[in-house]
């Protein structure tokens, strides 16, 4: 046991699982929580969790970006939305349908098996390395061959930047 | 596989200490800079010059009770001040501080700093929510709103430096600024390009470095006129410690990024005496003038504050980056 621990492998293994760990932890907090508030930050070492295992995948930019964009801007924007809908959250809300809980419960035990056996009855291909992760091939990358999804990304950010005035003007008498 | 287990165990405690040296007598030349702009002595009572107060201030802090008052938040309330301090210590190990003084060289430095720093705002989110007080709270979503404005012509003008020198290595965005004093990111004559809106661009670096760094005239969070101390106003003992060293690490940082990225880093102006007592010269001047304009200043108002930045500083920082792009397309 301790033999495969210190080989570099099992050492691989040891903090990839501790990943897998803390972005799972981070979900149930998520999930599970009473307080929203806390709920955001249960989403928040989610984040992290992956995106330690962007960087456990050699990737260091795109796990840079998943801190900087989803902690330090998606966490932060979520948790005003809070705090501006609901300043005195209720503890508890009861599922308005009864159906909800065992109906939620089924379809999620239902789509996790179905996840599992297809995870365990693929064969997974070992494929080969695309580049070396680094801010000048992803930038080459996204400007060329994938342009198309950046540009279509920047359109559906531009809608929602619209929508947001618009809803934001709504309001107003002037 | 020992030796790089030391070396990472040496450079952290390096870290570590160079931070909690420099918050510490950063308080008391605060104090000091606060005494001389007001016509008074400051501390005095301690060592010389009120040079052992800040270890005193330590030692207090240290054996003060830690309350946490009923009603909040407790885990969020203990992790808070906590997540203030470590992202900023964490950001120490990137800085190059001379060609061979370096914790650990990333290739992307900058970006790592950056988002060790966007860390701080979720910090101070937690702490104002979980503080279960309406000052804490009003505080805290002032701090973040400010934040986040602020960010945006930082990454900006930081883009600009970026595209100029090609890179996100720290190391090598110094390296570009080298050859002496006409050479540096803030004069318009740098690489063959004469780009007129570089000092501009310095000028909204530091203005957002002051900000994210929520220092007077910026510092609506802690507006102790209105807000009795803002998002730390139910921390007591180190809780208030931690977030206290964690404002001065900051500072630290932000002068040390602005150092790098505008004023050439460790490259000595005209030949003089290369080291790396120039990269200190500059941060410390940097930080005296952090000090000079907090006591010099009167606070804005929030409306005033957020206005500068989505009205001014982003539409100039995104000219700047626009013009580069183009100068450094045409030369």
């Amino acid at each position: 046991m301790i033999q495969t621990l210190t080989t570099p492998d099992g050492l691989v293994g040891i903090i990839f699982l501790f990943m897998v760990v803390v972005t799972l932890i981070g979900g149930l907090v998520a999930s599970a929580s009473e307080r929203l508030v806390r709920a955001v930050i249960g989403l928040v070492i989610s984040f992290v969790g992956v995106a330690g295992l962007y960087y456990f995948l050699n990737s260091p930019f795109i796990a840079m970006m998943q801190v900087l964009i989803y902690v330090g801007a998606v966490a932060v924007a979520i948790s005003f939305a809070i705090m501006l809908a609901a300043p005195e959250e209720k503890k508890k809300f009861s599922p308005t349908n009864p159906l909800t809980g065992p109906l939620g419960l089924i379809s999620a035990a239902l789509l996790t098996s179905g996840l599992i056996t297809i995870a365990l009855k693929t064969t997974w291909p070992i494929m080969p390395k695309v580049n070396n992760g680094s801010v000048k091939i992803i930038g080459i990358q996204l400007l060329t061959n994938h342009s198309m999804v950046f540009e279509l990304i920047s359109i559906v950010l531009l809608i929602a930047i619209l929508g947001a005035l618009v809803i934001a003007r709504g309001g107003r008498e002037h | 596989m020992t030796l790089t287990f030391l070396n990472i165990f040496i450079a952290v405690v390096i870290a570590i200490a160079f931070v909690a040296a420099n918050a510490a007598y950063l308080v008391w030349c605060e104090r000091k800079g606060a005494g001389f702009i007001q016509r008074r002595p400051g501390p005095t009572e301690n060592g010389l010059w009120g040079l052992l107060q800040p270890p005193v201030d330590g030692i207090k802090l240290m054996t003060k009770q830690l309350m946490i008052p009923g009603g909040v938040d407790k885990i969020v309330f203990i992790i808070a001040p906590v997540l203030a301090m470590f992202p900023t210590i964490i950001s120490f190990v990137t800085i190059p501080f001379s060609d061979q003084i370096v914790a650990h060289n990333m290739n992307i430095g900058l970006l790592m700093i950056f988002v060790f720093g966007s860390m701080s705002a979720m910090a101070l989110l937690m702490a104002g929510w979980s503080s279960r007080n309406k000052f804490a709270m009003i505080s805290s979503v002032r701090a973040v709103s400010q934040a986040v404005a602020y960010e945006i012509p930082m990454l900006v003008t930081t883009i600009t430096v970026v595209m100029i020198a090609g890179s996100m290595d720290l190391m090598e965005i110094v390296h570009k600024q080298g050859g002496g004093f006409w050479h540096w990111n803030i004069w318009p004559l740098q690489n063959g390009l004469f780009n007129v809106l570089m000092p501009f661009s310095f000028l909204i670096f530091f203005i957002c470095s002051l900000a994210e760094t929520n220092r007077a005239p910026f510092d609506l969070g802690e507006a102790e006129s209105e807000l009795v101390a803002g998002y730390h106003t139910e921390y007591s003992s180190m809780g208030f410690g931690l977030f206290f060293m964690g404002e001065y690490a900051n500072i630290v940082i932000g002068a040390c990024l602005t150092t790098i990225l505008f004023l050439g880093g460790w490259d000595c102006p005209f030949g003089l005496f290369p080291g790396v007592w120039w990269f200190l010269l500059k941060i410390y001047f940097l930080i005296f003038t952090f000090i000079w304009i907090r006591w010099t200043f009167p606070r804005t108002t929030i409306y005033s504050l957020l206005n500068l930045s989505w009205k001014v500083l982003i539409p100039i920082s995104l000219f700047n980056l626009l013009l580069t792009a183009g100068l450094l397309k045409v030369f």
